[in-house]
């Protein structure tokens, strides 16, 4: 019993090892990505090579993580969603309440490890969108418009008053874009957008002082040199001093000295610009465009609207992460939690990242079958 | 069932797949576009702004640090060294690593005592120190003290022995005097030094030499390009460009001399100057009693400098700059000598010494040193023995106006200009003197000349003063700034002498004249007449050149009762008097001029005359015995090794033993009495 048991499991194993049903460009990809991530964060964290190792664990994990999921198909991750979405949202209800009243608290201690619900959302928003959408008539109307904005406003709604602006961002984000796949008419995305600029001063109202304080310190960096100035500053000048070709690895003074903060993990990007230069910032823009690229393409290979609008939606997220870290380490964008995916040092969010991946990669292996 | 068909009627995936063909086409434009103005924003730090930015960065983690320069040494005219620096170790805290540092610094107590000077100077530094920067805890460990930390190691973390250089006087209080000493540069310095010179720089010259030639001893600090962290810890060096050591300096000094000097006294109170007075070199200078400056290098503890500072003694001051007595018959030969240049007096004119000499119309006498009188006494005489009415009468024929000016012309009343600072001018009876200091009774009175014709009544002398001048007589007239530096050398190189031309033509108008007053001098010494100051003291015996001196003893009050003259016992005449003795040798070509004064002695000749002897004996056996006054002396130089090791101290020879003992029981008073003249 225990050997068949045992030979059945080995030969899942020598399955997935042998013949993988990954997306090899997307795959060759994202091992680039990590690769550089891996790279760059050896250098921001003063050759910790203990760091490097960490992180290395949990891309390693996420590969696997990878390689398990997609032999899970797409209708399987559909029939669960319901489930998981409830799950998440009621993790993220106990974190609002034990964490009440003890500042940001977004964590979720299990014992062995601590785990961040609002992460599993980023993941877990856009396959509700999708479930919700999919068997209904595209493009969508004002009701099940509505019915989104609730399904994407609550579980926002507890993450930024956890608070976790950045997260909140990227939930709603990736909401968002299934509902921008599914077709959602533009003269609705217009008004839509017309009133999300209508409510800016209320929330602004809502907002708590340090969330404000990151915006007006945005605006103007100078103002607040020594305070949350100091992030932006330092960040900048770890930018603009890499010039065109950049320090060269492990030279940037700014983070091997310390002046810049955060520096393996939101600001990460800083230490790569002054590193690699704006030669190596184009580079790697280019290795995430290819990557949202890809993923949009498998969107469109995808069998069903859910697949579709999953994988679309996963791989435009990929886009916000970017962007927001990218602008907001350059001054562009205010400070918000999100971080370089892959670069950025963090356990949880890498893992989560790369099993977005891995459903992506269930959905290329069920994609369509051309004749 | 047409509900489900309904549906499936409604559901149009095929146009569903074509639709977010279409969105997906555009979604990914506007990522492009997204990731584009990310781009222009990067190439607007990376490109546009790069060289704003990458000054800030240079700016944020480039900082530079001063590198203190070696002090010079200090070395006496032969080359032995008298200011070294040493290594020595400190116990060195870094705050940051302390836990609890009142806990840490009573446990420290019980390895390496710890007293409270230590305490209070380390929490006064604490505060003013970044956390992470070492603040010092104790200076100069002792072997035991480093011994005992290293045992208990382990418990003291962040506090650790640390090596550096500082200032050892080799020969302790010796040069106490001369060389002074550094000592650490406080708060208060900090104003007047020039950042840019004493960046990084802990000691700084307080007195003596080491004041005076701070310029040079200290040197040029260099720089050193350090990068630094956000905190401000050095990360490593970029550049470095070395400091400038100072200069090594030479005393003209000769410390066998200096040593024999400062033995003479056997702790008596009292100063001692040697000049050579063919080119102003200070040959020894030393005040009795003295101090060891190595005790203020460090800072001095607070039990120590009170004892100090307390000691009737008075052990820190400077002595031969600062205390200035009645110089009394020291400026004799002075007097004498202007009465010649001023054409007053022939030597051969006489006049008679009864005892007491009244001004003419004036019914307030002035005691001569004999009680009856000296008999006819012309300039020889008048010197040897030391006749006041002489220059009573000497004095008013001059008139105080050229008494003063001929007087002001040796130096007197003003400082010498010796290179050792801290000099004070004393004072030369003079008309303008009075008036400025006296405004209740600014005239000046017949008397106040008489008296100031014997070195009474406002003169106050330095023993610097006294040798300056005494060697600018004796190297017929030609005057000299004093010099206690003769040579500088930069580091490894060899000394370079320091130029000392003279400082005006020759005094001396008529080498007749100061041949008349040399031959004087040289009868106070040789002279068989008992009225002779120097009779039975015998300061020439034995010596290979001929000496030429004057005494000197100067009443420290005016009498009021008879008391002076029932009580004239060693003991109470050494509390009234001060004693001074002025001699220079070879006395047809002098070579060395000295001045000595002895707070309490009885008098001048018997008590200050033997010391100044045994220093002209140190000279002697410092020239390696006599040398035949003709021929001209190879001029001396400072030996060019530097190394102490160099100049073994057995070469010095053994002071001279057989200088004569002062014959107590015939002592020849020359006291001038200058009754109650002096206000």
């Amino acid at each position: 019993m225990i050997d068949t048991l045992r030979a059945r499991f080995y030969r899942f194993l020598r399955r997935i090892l042998t013949r993988p049903r990954v997306d090899l460009p997307l795959a060759c990809a994202l091992v680039i990505l990590c690769g550089v991530g891996l790279v760059t964060l050896y250098s921001a964290g003063n050759a910790n090579l203990p760091l490097v190792a960490g992180q290395a664990a949990r891309f390693l994990l996420g590969g696997v993580l990878i390689m398990l999921l997609s032999r899970i198909p797409p209708s399987m991750f559909r029939n669960w969603t319901p489930w998981l979405y409830v799950g998440s949202l009621m993790l993220l209800v106990v974190v609002a309440v034990l964490g009440e009243g003890r500042g940001a608290d977004r964590w979720l201690n299990l014992g062995i490890m601590r785990f961040q619900p609002s992460e599993l959302m980023k993941l877990v928003m856009p396959m509700m969108v999708a479930w919700y959408l999919h068997p209904r008539q595209l493009p969508p109307r004002w009701k099940d418009i509505l019915v989104v904005g609730l399904l994407i406003a609550i579980p926002a709604g507890l993450i930024a008053k956890q608070p976790d602006l950045g997260t909140a961002l990227l939930v709603t984000a990736a909401g968002a874009f299934a509902l921008f796949l599914a077709g959602m008419a533009w003269w609705r995305i217009g008004l839509l957008l017309a009133g999300v600029g209508g409510l800016i001063p209320i929330a602004w109202h809502f907002m708590h002082q340090y969330q404000r304080d990151r915006i007006l310190t945005m605006l103007n960096p100078e103002s607040d040199p020594l305070g949350n100035g100091w992030h932006i500053i330092q960040s900048q000048i770890a930018v603009g001093s890499g010039g065109m070709f950049g320090k060269g690895f492990e030279q940037g003074t700014q983070s091997r000295l310390d002046f810049l903060p955060e520096h393996t993990t939101d600001f990460i990007f800083a230490v790569f610009s002054e590193e690699f230069g704006l030669i190596g910032v184009c580079a790697i823009l280019v290795l995430y465009a290819f990557i949202i690229g890809r993923c949009l393409w498998i969107a469109m290979e995808a069998r069903d609207t859910y697949s579709r609008l999953v994988a679309g939606a996963i791989g435009m997220s990929f886009f916000v992460y970017v962007f927001v870290n990218g602008g907001m380490v350059s001054g562009l964008l205010p400070v918000v939690g999100v971080p370089m995916p892959m670069v950025s040092y963090g356990g949880t969010s890498a893992v989560t990242l790369l099993v977005g991946f891995g459903v992506l990669m269930s959905i290329h292996a069920n994609r369509k079958v051309h004749d | 069932m047409t509900k489900l068909l309904n549906r499936r009627a409604f559901k149009d995936t095929r146009g569903e797949a074509e639709s977010f063909r279409r969105r997906a086409f555009v979604g990914f434009a506007l990522i492009l576009l997204g990731l584009g103005a990310l781009v222009g924003r990067y190439w607007f730090l990376q490109v546009r702004h790069h060289d704003e930015f990458a000054l800030r960065s240079v700016n944020n983690s480039v900082k530079p640090r001063a590198l203190p320069p070696t002090r010079g040494l200090i070395y006496d005219r032969n080359g032995v060294l008298l200011a070294d620096n040493v290594p020595a170790f400190r116990l060195e805290v870094v705050p940051d690593k302390i836990q609890n540092m009142n806990t840490m610094l009573a446990e420290l107590g019980q390895v390496v005592p710890l007293d409270s000077d230590d305490l209070d100077a380390f929490r006064k530094q604490l505060k003013q120190t970044r956390h992470f920067d070492s603040v010092p805890l104790k200076m100069r460990l002792s072997e035991d003290d480093i011994d005992r930390f290293a045992v208990n190691r382990w418990r003291f973390p962040g506090v650790d022995v640390v090596p550096y250089l500082t200032r050892r006087y080799t020969m302790g209080p010796l040069f106490a005097h001369v060389v002074g000493y550094v000592s650490r540069i406080d708060a208060n310095d900090l104003d007047d030094l020039d950042p840019d010179v004493y960046k990084g720089t802990t000691h700084i010259g307080r007195t003596g030499v080491e004041r005076s030639y701070e310029d040079m001893l200290h040197g040029k600090p260099g720089y050193e390009l350090d990068e630094v962290n956000a905190d401000g810890r050095i990360q490593r060096v970029l550049s470095v460009d070395p400091p400038t050591p100072g200069k090594n300096i030479y005393l003209s000094i000769d410390s066998r001399i200096q040593k024999a000097a400062q033995d003479a006294f056997e702790g008596r109170p009292g100063a001692a100057v040697a000049i050579d007075p063919r080119n102003g070199q200070v040959l020894a200078m030393v005040s009795v009693p003295t101090f060891d400056p190595n005790l203020f290098v460090n800072g001095i503890s607070t039990a120590d400098y009170k004892s100090l500072n307390t000691d009737s003694d008075k052990p820190l001051i400077s002595r031969a700059l600062r205390a200035a007595y009645p110089p009394g018959s020291t400026i004799k030969p002075f007097m004498a000598l202007a009465g010649l240049e001023y054409g007053v007096r022939r030597p051969e004119d006489s006049v008679v010494s009864t005892g007491v000499f009244y001004i003419p119309g004036q019914a307030r006498g002035y005691r001569d040193d004999q009680r009856y009188g000296a008999g006819v006494v012309n300039l020889y005489k008048a010197i040897y023995a030391s006749v006041n009415t002489y220059f009573y009468k000497l004095a008013l024929d001059l008139g105080i106006d050229r008494v003063s000016d001929f007087m002001g012309s040796y130096g007197f009343g003003h400082p010498s200009g010796v290179d050792i600072p801290g000099e004070v001018p004393g004072i030369l009876p003079s008309r303008a003197w009075k008036a400025k200091h006296s405004p209740k009774e600014p005239s000046w009175y017949p008397g106040e000349t008489v008296i100031a014709g014997i070195g009474q009544g406002y003169w106050e002398v330095t023993t610097m003063q006294l040798a300056h001048a005494l060697a600018t007589f004796a190297g017929r007239g030609v005057p000299y700034a004093p010099r206690a530096v003769m040579a500088t050398a930069d580091v490894g190189k060899s000394p370079l002498p320091l130029a000392n031309p003279p400082s005006g033509p020759s005094l001396i108008k008529n080498a007749k004249d100061w041949e008349a007053v040399n031959e004087g001098m040289q009868m106070v010494i040789y002279s068989n007449d008992p009225l002779s100051t120097g009779a039975g003291v015998k300061l020439g015996d034995g010596f290979p050149y001929r000496i030429a001196g004057k005494s000197g003893t100067a009443e420290r009050f005016s009498r009021t009762s008879d008391a002076y003259n029932e009580n004239k016992n060693t003991a109470y005449l050494a509390a009234r008097h001060r004693a001074w003795f002025e001699a220079f040798t070879p006395a047809e070509d002098p070579r060395i001029a000295v001045a000595v004064v002895l707070e309490a002695g009885a008098w001048g000749a018997k008590d200050a005359g033997p010391i100044a002897r045994k220093i002209l004996d140190a000279w002697l056996a410092a020239q390696g015995g006599a040398v035949p006054p003709n021929r001209p002396l190879p001029e001396p130089m400072p030996a060019t090794s530097v190394a102490p090791e160099d100049t073994p101290q057995s070469d010095m020879p053994a002071p001279d033993t057989s200088s004569p003992t002062p014959d107590a029981s015939s002592p020849a008073p020359d006291s001038s009495s200058a009754g109650d003249g002096t206000p």
